[in-house]
């Protein structure tokens, strides 16, 4: 069907199968996400296997903000966002803001990082990865008033920043292809 | 829908993050006010994604079976040896514990010894991790219709684990004794001094207020105290063992890294729990 966007202004009638077809490769991203997120929970008996379901959920939030902020708008974030707080026991509401925030610097940056390569954009990454860690931390002693050992959060950055390679080169691939609405 | 100009729809796309990330403050207020409505969204959810872990559990389990046995095929010979080893100083050991255990009836039966009641106990499997960055807790699946309530305790072949906090109506959550909120009653075996091990997220429990001149000495036995009416008295929990900087910590006798089977009891004991709240229909109940 690719053919048809060849001809830009006149489009073929939105039949059914065709909607359906845009509305899969939209929801693609939000699918993804919250199919890598459930399955970092999955029995798997690593050692902290708990630091990856922020991690995924960070990669998956940046890289599809960056990408195709469309498909990964500000309500999406939010549901997400949830879905980290509930399953990652952490308060509720820290990881609702923390991946706002981060959508939020992807979207800015947008303009700047679209022009630059892959290895920027894992750069400006390391830097938002490590902030959301640190906002993570803080807003989770803030809110059960403890003091908390910073490891768990240096290792969390650093597992974010390390897979990011690991989600972003898929979905490159599938950014190009089945996450594409204009291949409908 | 309703027809708004681009004008419009442009402001309300560039309002929505900021009146979500607002929201998000409002989340944080609404989970500190209302604790048991995000206990509650948690254990729901849990229950409802537990079958599928459960399912995954089986294929995943065999590949991580192929590739331990693999790795144990090589020092094979070496593992017989030590366990020939173990075992014979093991018997020696049975035999005495053997001796010990009649003395201790003949002694209790000459003191008219009240005995404690038997504890009732269900099995259940772990089937997810159910802690984040910042918690240690485990899922257990306990089918529906079990009789699990929050505060029974949970214990492992080898010792403590932790305390049931979360229950829903197939699942339960088990705090374990390594997190951040757990504290425990406790009294060193030799010493019989009580302390409170505390929970710092680490591998390690850490063993706080011990009475004046007494010192926890390394590799002593610590068990569980029937202080506060939460725990049995004598459950095995762990070793004493110092750290570089001289703090006593507690090595656990459970195998918290890698938990399968749980075995949960119920001593009847309230000591701590909280009341279930009047509203709320008791899991399993109905």
């Amino acid at each position: 069907m690719a053919h048809i966007d060849q001809h830009p202004g006149i489009r073929p009638r939105a039949s059914l199968g065709r909607r359906l077809d845009i509305a899969a490769r939209v929801s693609f991203p939000a699918c993804i996400t919250v199919l890598l997120m459930l399955l970092t929970q999955a029995p798997l008996d690593i050692s902290e296997q708990a630091a990856l379901l922020p991690a995924v959920a960070l990669c998956c939030v940046w890289f599809w903000s960056l990408f195709r902020p469309h498909a990964m708008p500000p309500p999406v974030v939010f549901l997400i966002g949830l879905l980290m707080d509930l399953r990652g026991y952490l308060p509720l509401g820290v990881g609702v803001f923390t991946l706002l925030a981060v959508h939020g610097v992807a979207v800015n940056l947008r303009r700047s990082l679209s022009r630059r390569g892959f290895a920027w954009i894992w750069i400006v990454f390391g830097a938002v990865a490590a902030g959301a860690s640190l906002a993570i931390w803080l807003l989770v002693m803030l809110l059960t008033f403890r003091l908390l050992s910073p490891y768990p959060a240096i290792f969390m950055a650093i597992l974010t920043v390390a897979i990011f390679p690991v989600v972003a080169v898929p979905f490159a691939v599938a950014h190009r292809s089945i996450a594409n609405p204009e291949r409908a | 829908m309703i027809r708004l100009s681009i004008q419009a729809r442009q402001a309300l796309a560039r309002l929505t993050l900021p009146v979500l990330i607002v929201a998000s403050f409002g989340i944080m207020l609404l989970g500190k006010a209302d604790t048991l409505l995000a206990e509650r969204a948690r254990i729901a959810l849990a229950d409802g994604l537990a079958p599928i872990y459960a399912v995954l559990a089986a294929p995943l389990g065999r590949i991580h079976a192929a590739i331990t046995e693999t790795a144990d095929l090589w020092d094979m010979r070496e593992e017989n040896a030590r366990l020939r080893a173990e075992n014979e100083k093991l018997r020696r050991w049975q035999s005495v514990a053997l001796a010990l255990d009649a003395e201790n009836q003949r002694l209790k039966a000459s003191l008219q010894w009240i005995p404690d009641p038997d504890a009732s106990f269900v099995t259940a499997r772990v089937v997810a991790d159910a802690g984040g960055v910042y918690a240690k807790a485990v899922l257990l699946s306990v089918g529906p219709n079990h009789g699990v309530h929050k505060g029974e305790i949970a214990v492992d072949e080898r010792g403590l684990i932790g305390r049931i906090t979360e229950v829903g109506s197939r699942t339960a959550r088990v705090l374990l004794i390594t997190d951040l909120n757990s504290r425990i009653p406790v009294i060193m075996e030799t010493s019989r001094a009580h302390a409170i091990l505390v929970g710092t997220n680490g591998n390690r429990p850490r063993l706080q207020y011990w009475p004046e001149g007494i010192k926890p000495q390394e590799g002593e036995r610590i068990v569980t105290s029937a202080e506060a009416n939460a725990f049995p008295a004598n459950l095995p929990v762990g070793t004493v063992h110092y750290t570089s900087s001289g703090a006593p910590e507690v090595e656990p006798a459970a195998m918290l890294q890698k938990l399968e089977v749980v075995r949960i009891f119920d001593y009847g004991l309230n000591g701590v729990t909280a009341p279930e709240p009047q509203s709320r229909p008791t899991p399993g109940g109905h």
